[in-house]
């Protein structure tokens, strides 16, 4: 069975000019968002993107940028009472969940 | 033969029963944050110097997961200290990332003991780990694994390839049970000292606060954290909160015409059930995206920012009404 969440969310970016084709992207990605064609990756549905960074954290040329968090709304609730550091998202911790 | 194994500890490959205890208490929440064992190298079996090199989390029921994949074969754990947490969740915060794999490679002497420069990471730890940011601090080539302990032998037994769904993480029926129960007794945390505020409230004569209370705020509880993780993909809507407001509503519905069935014509009562129910339901299946494993960060913000004034409008005023009804 196939799981989306939330459409058109996602903030996942490929440059494909800067893409070598080494298909790491496609290895380290749980959801299979990417393909790899004619030695370039392609976003294949970003629908399926949950953000986790895998791909961006594993790009050799930094080809992939996403907005690396979870997806964890205890986790977001918890970061609007203690205040986020900047541009970061918030992260596990804490009593509770991840620990 | 000779390098194994002086100062490494040999992993079994075989659970005792203390250890499936560990692990069945972890999934209640109890001790979970001490379920952790020593960081280092590990001998599983009677590795050399050429046998593979995998690395986990020291969660001790990962660990217990990989180790009881390895039976018959002779290779090194090398665990890393993610402070007890699992492999995702800790490469999410980074624990399990570059710079403690690098300096773990350094601390336990792994240069010393296998001959071959490669690793085997488990593939969700790529999300803490840089595969050539570690290859070039370390020497060592990641090498990343299957999502799951038990396809480990698959990649190992097939030169270190995998199927293409052993590379997707899964969401089945079977998963999303055995993370109810922490999810259970987290949102009882909470609601027993609603419940005790609620106790407190009625023993001083305040308010009359009846039985049927503590019953519909019981059934939201278990209907937003057991109920709608286990029916998840069936439940209409993609938003948590939506799913959880319609598990919310079918309890609400079901309490109300018990209630009405039984005499009671509190139309006040019903209505303020009606606001809370869905709405703590909703809270609590809104939660349950951090156990997920498909939601992001983007989706999840998108998510409370419609759903969280609404949920505590609808309790506010739920609640409200509720106190108003005691005394009509």
């Amino acid at each position: 069975m196939g799981f989306k969440y939330l459409k058109g969310v996602a903030a996942l970016k490929l440059d494909r000019d800067k893409c070598i084709g080494c298909g790491m992207c496609g290895t380290v990605c749980p959801h299979a968002v990417f393909t790899i064609s004619d030695n370039k990756a392609r976003i294949n549905d970003i629908d399926l993107c949950m953000e986790c960074g895998a791909c961006s954290m594993n790009c050799p040329v930094s080809a992939l940028t996403v907005r690396k968090g979870v997806g964890c709304a205890y986790a977001v609730l918890m970061g609007m009472f203690s205040g986020n550091k900047d541009g970061e998202g918030p992260s596990c911790g804490g009593s509770g969940c991840c620990g | 033969m000779a390098l194994c194994c002086g100062e490494n500890q040999i992993l079994s490959t075989s659970l005792t029963i203390k250890d499936r205890l560990g692990s069945w208490k972890a999934r209640w929440g109890i001790g979970r944050m001490d379920h952790s064992m020593e960081p280092g190298l590990y001998a599983v079996g009677i590795p050399d110097e050429d046998s593979p090199v995998l690395v986990t989390s020291n969660y001790k029921m990962t660990v217990d997961r990989v180790r009881e994949n390895l039976g018959g074969r002779d290779l090194w754990l090398m665990v890393l200290d993610t402070e007890g947490i699992n492999v995702w969740c800790a490469a999410g915060k980074g624990t399990f990332g570059t710079e403690e794999l690098v300096s773990r490679i350094d601390e336990t002497g792994l240069r010393g003991k296998v001959t071959h420069r490669e690793l085997i990471l488990p593939q969700l730890g790529a999300t803490g780990v840089s595969a050539h940011e570690a290859r070039k601090r370390s020497g060592f080539k990641v090498i990343y694994g299957p999502v799951r302990a038990e396809d480990i032998p698959y990649f190992l037994d097939n030169r270190l390839t995998l199927k293409a769904d052993m590379r997707k993480v899964r969401f089945t029926i079977f998963d999303r049970l055995v993370l109810t129960p922490v999810e259970f007794v987290i949102a009882m945390e909470l609601m027993l000292k609603v419940f005790g505020a609620m106790a407190i409230l009625s023993a001083l004569g305040i308010l009359p606060v009846e039985r049927a209370d503590y019953l519909g705020l019981m059934g939201a509880t278990f209907m937003g954290t057991f109920i709608s993780p286990l029916l998840l993909p069936w439940i209409p809507g993609r938003a948590f909160s939506l799913k959880g407001m319609v598990t919310g509503l079918v309890w609400a519905i079901s309490a109300v015409l018990f209630l009405f069935l039984r005499g009671n014509a509190n139309w006040l009562q019903f209505f303020s059930y009606m606001l809370i129910l869905p709405s703590l339901s909703a809270f609590f299946t809104m939660n349950f995206t951090g156990s997920s494993t498909y939601t992001s960060l983007s989706g999840v913000e998108k998510e409370m920012k419609a759903a969280l004034p609404l949920i505590i409008a609808a309790l506010t005023a739920g609640i409200l009404i509720r106190i108003v009804s005691y005394f009509i």
